[in-house]
């Protein structure tokens, strides 16, 4: 008896709401979901701080930043859900699981809400265009115009990879190879493989500079490699002699600016990324732009991006990072 | 019922008086303060869509809850259900990959629950292993076992057809999740309310030596549970793969204690004995509606696993403040 009352209770009660409900369903604001893998990571807090600046320079947006509590595709799933009810404009993704989401976002593209994912994309068919913070070919010519940079009269550079069989890195050192030309006066003199374990890469790095008592630069396009790289500079005691750059983290490099084993390397910037995928979002929620293959899409201060025939997009030149700027990125990532 | 009274009444309270001050009732009362308290909050909430996904939150977890919740009673735990879900969701990946067709999947990965079940079960009963260090075991051995066949790697390429378990509704905004869930439901309050068996898992629960001596064969019947805790991993790993549309080894991390949590906040307890099925119903409803009611308000993921923590103390904690208050 007692249940049947709450049971007409609830539904006068839902009734009612939901007259109210749509009512205030009006938005002045574009409300733009920025979805990360897990909320509390560094790098993700910077593209969130990326994104507020984009809606502050775009104004009238609003930024949704959430995730969920640890990298699991059914955690984000269950916040996608709940952005989808609540009918945000867009969701921009990065994935914990390029396809788990997948029949999820094509739910919301249903209910005509825009989805891009960046950083770690999601499948064709669950999004409208996929940002990567960069491309195998910037990021080839960027490592070796790190060498370069510092050395304008040429000189020996050797290459520290991850393993034979990394497929990035591989790719990463044949874009470099065909740049070359653009570099006289700079030779690669090797490669060695470090199987990105850090005791591997510091021997292979050490085996180097014997080899090559001339060596003026190590490339390491991985993040174990580069740190295990400066730290053997450091202990041959020929920091200044051979400048190590390539690929790392901010966090893990901060030691090999300050003792100059490194004078500067390269990855993306958290904050610009979160930038972009605001811009884009809104660019493609606002209909100022559309996702096809061939579109350009104005994305601010960064530049403008060109989606490709997968309808993704690279955003830029890989963020250099030196003694300039190392204090203010290393507590980030 | 009211197992925790430990005075000796003086007179037997009327059936309304016992339905009324009954856990299910509390509980109740919760649920529906926090459809109110969401339908207030967010002008979201209250949209038949919306309230349908919002089931997707616990439907599979639920599913499994039912099971556990007779193990419980039982006296005994399955830590492992998570990982069986990874298991069976490899096992049905691996199959997909060499063109097995949906019926062959289903029968696969309830296959493999069932398989975990009975492996739990073996050495639970015959070995007389305590359960609660068994399924830890197995928790890391089931999931070790996926996410060496598959490492970094995923599965993928599931049927359409297969995505129906997942996708599909049966009817408007009832999806079949929806559907089995209120099945199985009704199917395990039978079992546990309603049949000899039943009777015999809360006297398990209560008293296993006793049971023994009123010839309740004890170990059998607590090796059934372990299978239809399997079972329902099974489904749920069935369901959830079918949601996912692929299968990685990380799948339903985390979910064994989401369930456990479901079972006690439902009523159940956890020292074995007591607890019901409608109970653990409204316990899944209250955790889906909280849940997806703090979802949509934003509310980051940490402050929502206190607020579960917060609502299951408390609401564990109010009856017997409230006995203790009345005993004065």
């Amino acid at each position: 008896m007692k249940r049947r009352t709450f049971t007409k209770l609830t539904a006068g009660l839902s009734l009612a709401a939901s007259l109210f409900g749509t009512t205030a369903m009006a938005q002045d604001n574009m409300r733009i979901a920025l979805v990360v893998k897990a909320l509390g990571i560094g790098f993700f807090e910077a593209a969130a701080e990326g994104a507020e600046e984009a809606a502050k320079e775009l104004g009238g947006v609003e930024i949704i930043y959430t995730g969920p509590t640890d990298t699991t595709a059914e955690g984000q799933i269950e916040v996608i859900n709940s952005l989808i009810a609540q009918g945000v404009d867009a969701i921009a993704v990065s994935a914990n699981d390029t396809d788990a989401l997948v029949p999820t976002l094509k739910k919301a593209m249903q209910r005509g809400i825009t989805v891009i994912s960046w950083d770690s994309g999601v499948a064709e068919e669950g999004r409208q265009m996929h940002l990567n913070p960069s491309s195998n070919a910037l990021i080839g010519n960027m490592i070796i115009k790190l060498a370069a940079d510092h050395l304008p009269d040429g000189g020996d550079v050797a290459v520290l990879s991850a393993t034979t069989t990394s497929t990035n890195q591989n790719i990463w050192i044949e874009e470099m190879t065909k740049v070359m030309g653009n570099y006289p006066g700079i030779n690669v003199v090797g490669t060695v493989y470090g199987d990105d374990l850090a005791d591997k890469s510091y021997r292979e790095a050490t085996g180097l500079m014997q080899s090559y008592p001339d060596l003026d630069a190590i490339i390491a396009p991985t993040s174990v490699g580069i740190v295990a790289a400066a730290q053997a500079v450091v202990d041959a005691g020929k920091v200044g002699q051979v400048n190590v750059t390539g690929l790392g983290l901010p966090s893990e490099m901060a030691g090999a600016i300050e003792n100059g084993a490194s004078q500067s390397f390269a990855i993306w910037n958290p904050i610009d990324l979160g930038y972009s995928a605001a811009m884009i979002a809104h660019a493609l929620a606002s209909g100022a732009a559309t996702a096809e293959p061939g579109a350009e899409i104005s994305i601010g201060r960064v530049g403008t991006i060109t989606l490709d025939e997968s309808t993704s997009a690279a955003m830029a030149d890989p963020f250099v990072y030196d003694a300039s700027n190392i204090e203010q990125f290393k507590s980030i990532f | 019922m009211s197992s925790t009274d430990r005075f000796i009444p003086d007179r037997l309270r009327s059936p309304f008086e016992q339905r009324l001050k009954s856990w299910e009732t509390l509980l109740l009362a919760v649920a529906i303060a926090i459809f109110v308290a969401n339908s207030f909050a967010s002008p979201y909430f209250l949209n038949a869509w919306n309230l349908s996904d919002a089931t997707f939150n616990f439907t599979e977890k639920a599913m499994i809850a039912f099971a556990m919740a007779l193990l419980i009673i039982s006296g005994e735990i399955d830590l492992s259900v998570a990982s069986i879900i990874a298991l069976a969701s490899t096992a049905m990946g691996a199959a997909v990959q060499v063109g097995i067709g949906t019926p062959g999947l289903v029968l696969i990965g309830l296959g493999v629950g069932l398989i975990c079940g009975a492996f739990n079960g073996v050495l639970v009963t015959r070995l007389g292993l305590p359960s609660i260090v068994v399924t830890i075991g197995t928790m890391s051995l089931f999931r070790g076992i996926s996410s060496i066949v598959l490492g970094d790697q995923a599965y993928r390429g599931y049927p359409d057809s297969f995505s129906w378990f997942g996708q599909g509704y049966v009817w408007w905004v009832i999806s079949f999740e929806f559907v089995l869930f209120a099945i199985i439901a009704l199917i395990y309050a039978v079992l546990l309310h309603k049949t000899n068996f039943g009777r015999a898992v809360y006297a398990i629960g209560n008293n296993a030596t006793g049971a023994m001596f009123s010839g309740i064969r004890v170990q059998r019947v607590k090796f059934i549970l372990f299978l239809l805790t399997g079972l329902m991993s099974g489904v749920a790993a069935i369901c959830l793969t079918a949601r996912l549309g692929s299968t990685r080894p990380s799948i339903a991390t985390g979910w064994e204690l989401e369930i456990v949590t479901m079972v006690v906040l439902g009523g159940v307890s956890i020292l074995g004995g007591s607890g019901t099925i409608v109970g653990v119903v409204i316990a899944a409803f209250v955790m889906g509606l909280v849940t997806f009611g703090l979802g949509l308000l934003n509310v980051p993921g940490i402050v929502m696993s206190i607020v579960i923590g917060a609502l299951l103390i408390g609401v564990i904690a109010l009856p017997r403040l409230w006995t203790m208050w009345r005993g004065r």
